[in-house]
């Protein structure tokens, strides 16, 4: 089963920017590119652990403020040459609220 | 439908194209969004490194060891690859190429890239079985074959290719003996001295030589059995090499009716006299040149991948190139107009004993060439010298003896990091090995030191190791890495400088990043994580009144005003003005720890408290109660003005001569809040004993009895420099504009991350203070500068966040799921 939350409105996310969404002690890092689409992925960095939610955003990927890796934000897959994963969540924006799909076990 | 791009020459010049057209196309798709691509090659292989070959001769290498692009990458990239065919005929008319197997392919954009032949000297006999060039895997097997059966090679030709066959040859076991038409090896690239000394060394190692000797012609029945002179003389021979040159393959494209000289001509964007037509590699003409080495070749790579690919922004203006010897055991590095002519001036040193003869002929103060025997540490840096045209008037004194701030880079000559075990340790803060970076520069086929970073790390975090990492680099590809770019572009999203963006701002009054990157053609949309930054930096620094900061575009530490550890909490250290502090202010901060359950506290080298394990929430009002207290942000986290060092001074120690302590908290009083390119750092002593180390600071005082001098570009960190004494001043008003006046020089002149001592020796010293000391006019405006920047600098942003600036940075949204 699944659920959709809604988690922010769209706009108290800054372009290029992200927030941190703490749901059941699960950190997960929404962010907002310059046109304003949004991702949803687990705010870990596959290399160690950093908080991806302090990088910078570019284009649709996420540079890690810990050892710079750059991750894509769609696939939560670190940008060759480096290797790991981290992982993502569906995202939909309805009249201007961020929901976010949690899968329930 | 996509065009049809034909590249003749499956060679290192068309591939490295090839690569870097893919580079253009959209992120995932692989190959080329443009173009459906069709290779052809006459040798048998894929695209390999030929360079390498010496090394395989000498079995320091395999043939697996150098091939560049595997079958798989064509596959992957789309490319179609016809191997062991040549192309015998280019119809312009029909727009296709004929293979010698008969195939016809159609082709939209057709790309040359035939390198070039040896040249086999036309004398009777040349025919003959077991005389050969050095140019491909083909030559190489016949030569190890050889070695297998015979005894007696002949080696005609002393320059770089001969003198590498004949050492391959000779560690397979042969005699080997070359011949030299002239009375000097490599006379090309080396003066008398340093060639005299090279057949020396080759004399020990084994190998003989005749010299000034004209090869008449090949002896022999069917296949060679001795080399006869002009002189009548005779020597044995079973295998002849002959290295006497290239020349350009220009047939194909000459039966064509494409022009040719030399090589096939081609302008500034590598195309052809025929627009559908472009040429590159060694079978080119460009600018009358022909080259021979991989280093201009990839440059001529990049210009023509950017013309096919439809951009059209750069163009290939001809390169300078410098020339290394691959034979194990000997450096040997030249470059430039290394023969001295009336009125040059040359250094020379000589050490016979320890084989080390280096010599720079210098012109007007520039470097104009290079010749280094036994000692090539520096050759990198020469070349770069002479590229740059930089003047050497500062450092004329001790130019011979390298480069001034290398440190631990400074240490790392080819063959001495050749000679570290795999498992050496090359990059301390990434913890990567010889053996890392040796596997991944032949497994992934890397050329550059940026690619070595992006797939190793080394070198990527406090950049000490680059000099070893260079040298890796250098003896494992060869000369083909491109140590030297003419001009680095800022990051991969453009092609353009740090000096060019600094320009651009200024001459055309770009006042936003869009402008920035739309008026200097940024290839990506909001760039990257490197030059998002820069960019924000240079025009916060050129725009003070005007240009509103993006916090998006800063790094995390200064976006949240502390630094990031490696848990995600953050650390605070507020500003002790010179390092004074009062009893009151230490209970606030000792308060403060107790309220926010802070872990650990410590006297940090900056001469004041660091806070440890501060959780990001906790930040704002955490700030609110130093704020309460008196304390501002001390910068600890950002590129910008972060401590004076102070000692005690004349107030209390015997020695003092003035008031250092006062001043220092001037000093800071005057800069702080100023964001810098990078970090900028200060210390103030009372007197030459230099309790504050003020030699070693982005700007140091040390006061003396009659006065202060005032020094800048030191640092104490990865590479330690001590500072230059910038002048002598009488007063602290004068200490104060000089601070002033250098501050902002450096804010308005230095690439973004880049210290003051880089700084300083790059624009050099003489510059910097002739411009200071000698221009009142120049001084007092970038003291005006600096103070109307500063007016809008010196608000506290820890106050500002307190009081609710950009809040959503400390807030977490907590939401049951
Ligand atoms: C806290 C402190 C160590 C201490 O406990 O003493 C420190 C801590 C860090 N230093 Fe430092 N440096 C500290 C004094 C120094 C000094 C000594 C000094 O300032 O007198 C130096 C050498 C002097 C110099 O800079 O010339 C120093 C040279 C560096 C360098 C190398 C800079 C260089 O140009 O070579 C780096 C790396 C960098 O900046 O890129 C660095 C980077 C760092 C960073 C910011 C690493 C990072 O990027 O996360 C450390 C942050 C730790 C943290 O989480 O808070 N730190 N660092 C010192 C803070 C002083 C202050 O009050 O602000
Ligand atoms: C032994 C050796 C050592 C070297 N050492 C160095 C060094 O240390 N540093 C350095 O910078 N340079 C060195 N070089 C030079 C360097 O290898 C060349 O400059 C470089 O390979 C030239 O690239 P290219 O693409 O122009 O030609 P190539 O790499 O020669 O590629 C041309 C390809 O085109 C093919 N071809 C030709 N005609 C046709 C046709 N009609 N149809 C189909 N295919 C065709 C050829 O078979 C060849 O495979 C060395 C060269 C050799 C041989
Ligand atoms: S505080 Fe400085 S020296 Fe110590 S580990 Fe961090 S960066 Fe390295
Ligand atoms: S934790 Fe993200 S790059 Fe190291």
């Amino acid at each position: 089963m699944s659920n959709w939350i809604e988690v922010v409105s769209l706009k108290d996310i800054p372009k290029l920017g992200s927030r941190v969404i703490d749901v059941n002690q699960m950190k997960i890092a929404v962010f907002r590119t310059s046109d304003d689409r949004v991702f949803a992925i687990k705010n870990a960095c596959p290399h160690k652990g950093g908080p991806l939610s302090e990088g910078i955003v570019h284009g649709t990927s996420v540079t890690c403020p810990l050892h710079n890796w750059k991750i894509d934000l769609a696939s939560g897959e670190a940008i060759s040459p480096d290797h790991g994963c981290t992982n993502v969540f569906p995202v939909k924006i309805e009249n201007g609220q961020v929901f976010i799909e949690l899968l329930v076990a | 439908m996509k065009e049809k791009l034909v590249l003749i020459g499956n060679g290192m010049a068309g591939v490295r194209t090839l690569e870097e057209l893919f580079k253009h196309s959209d992120g995932d798709s692989k190959g080329s969004d443009i173009y459906d691509v069709t290779v052809i090659g006459a040798e048998p292989h894929p695209n390999y490194n030929r360079i390498m070959l010496s090394p395989v001769l000498a079995s320091e290498k395999t043939i697996d060891d150098i091939i560049l692009n595997s079958l798989d990458w064509y596959k992957e990239n789309n490319v179609e690859l016809v191997t062991g065919d040549a192309v015998s005929e280019i119809n312009r008319v029909k727009q296709c190429v004929i293979t010698e197997s008969g195939k016809q392919i159609d082709y939209d954009r057709l790309l040359i890239a035939t390198g070039s032949n040896p040249f086999i000297i036309p004398v009777p006999g040349a025919e003959k079985e077991g005389v050969i060039g050095f140019r491909d895997i083909h030559d190489v097997h016949t030569m190890l074959d050889a070695a297998q059966k015979y005894k007696k090679a002949v080696v005609i030709g002393g320059g770089l290719l001969g003198l590498e066959a004949a050492n391959g040859l000779m560690k397979q076991g042969m005699d080997v003996t070359v011949v030299h038409l002239l009375d000097a090896l490599m006379e090309r690239q080396l003066d008398k001295t340093a060639s005299e000394m090279l057949k020396l060394s080759l004399e020990q190692k084994g190998l003989s030589f005749m010299m000034q000797a004209q090869t008449a012609e090949i002896v022999g029945d069917k296949r060679v059995s001795a080399v006869k002179f002009a002189d009548g003389s005779e020597v044995d021979a079973d295998l002849v090499v002959m290295a006497v040159g290239i020349r350009p393959s220009i047939e194909l494209a000459q039966k064509a009716g494409i022009y040719c000289e030399r090589g096939v001509v081609v302008n500034d964007t590598m195309q052809t006299y025929d627009p559908k037509i472009y040429a590159v590699g060694e079978c080119v003409q460009h600018r009358k040149e022909c080259y021979g080495l991989v280093a201009p070749l990839f440059e001529q790579a990049k210009v023509a991948a950017n013309h096919l690919a439809k951009i059209g922004s750069i163009r290939y203006q001809g390169s300078m190139i410098s020339t290394k010897l691959k034979v194990t055991g000997i450096d040997l590095f030249s470059a430039g107009e290394f023969n001295e002519v009336d009125g040059d001036e040359t250094l020379v040193m000589q050490d016979a004993s320890c084989g080390i003869y280096k010599k720079l002929v210098i012109r007007d103060n520039k470097l104009k060439g290079a010749v280094l025997f036994g000692d090539t540490m520096d050759g990198t840096w020469y070349f770069q010298l002479m590229r740059d045209a930089t003047s050497i008037a500062d450092f004329r004194r001790t130019i011979m003896f390298g480069q001034h701030d290398v440190g631990d880079a400074g240490h790392g000559d080819v063959s001495r990091v050749m000679a570290l075990p795999d498992s050496a340790e090359i990059c301390g803060c990434n913890g990567v090995c010889k053996g890392d970076i040796v596997n991944a520069i032949t497994k992934k086929g890397l050329f550059t030191l940026a690619e070595v970073q992006a797939h190793t790390k080394a070198s990527s975090s406090c950049g000490s190791c680059t000099g070893l990492v260079e040298a890796i680099l250098a003896s494992t590809v060869g000369d083909g890495y491109d140590a030297t770019p003419n001009k680095k572009a800022i990051c991969a999203c453009t092609e353009h400088s740090h000096d060019d963006v600094i320009d651009a701002i200024k001459k055309h009054e770009l006042k936003s990043m869009q402008a920035v990157r739309e008026f200097l053609e940024w290839k990506t949309p909001d760039g990257c994580a490197t030059c998002r930054p820069a960019l924000n930096y240079y025009l916060l620094a050129r725009w003070p009144e005007e240009y509103q900061d993006d916090a998006q575009s800063r790094f995390i530490n200064e976006r949240a005003h502390g630094n990031i550890q490696k848990d995600g909490t953050y650390s605070v250290v507020p500003r002790m003005f010179g390092g004074l502090v009062k009893p009151d202010e230490l209970r606030a901060i000792a308060d403060v720890c107790d309220k926010y359950d802070v872990p650990e506290m410590k006297v940090t080298g900056g001469q004041r408290i660091d806070l440890f394990g501060v959780q990001k929430q906790d930040l704002p009002s955490m700030w609110k109660d130093l704020s309460a207290a008196g304390f501002v942000s001390g910068h600890a986290y950002g590129k910008a003005m972060r401590t004076v060092k102070t000692c005690a001074g004349k107030t209390w120690c015997r020695f003092g001569t003035q008031d250092s302590t006062g001043l220092g908290v001037k000093l800071e009083q005057l800069t702080w809040g100023s964001w810098m390119p990078h970090k900028f750092k200060l210390a103030v002593s009372g007197c030459p004993r230099n309790c504050a180390e003020a030699t070693i600071k982005d700007f140091g005082v040390v006061a003396v009895e009659s006065g202060y001098e005032l020094l800048i570009g030191g640092n104490g960190g990865i590479k330690v420099r001590v500072t230059d004494l910038l002048t002598k001043v009488e007063t602290e008003e004068q200490v104060l504009e000089y601070c002033a006046a250098f501050c902002q020089m450096y804010r308005e002149e230095a690439h973004y991350l880049e210290r003051t001592a880089p700084w300083v020796e790059r624009v050099g010293l003489s510059s910097i203070r002739d411009r200071l000391l000698n221009n009142e006019i120049e001084r007092s405006e970038l003291v005006e500068r600096f103070k109307l920047s500063q007016q809008y600098a010196q608000v506290d942003p820890w106050k500002a966040r307190a009081e609710g600036k950009s809040s959503y940075e400390f807030t977490q949204l907590k939401i049951a799921g």
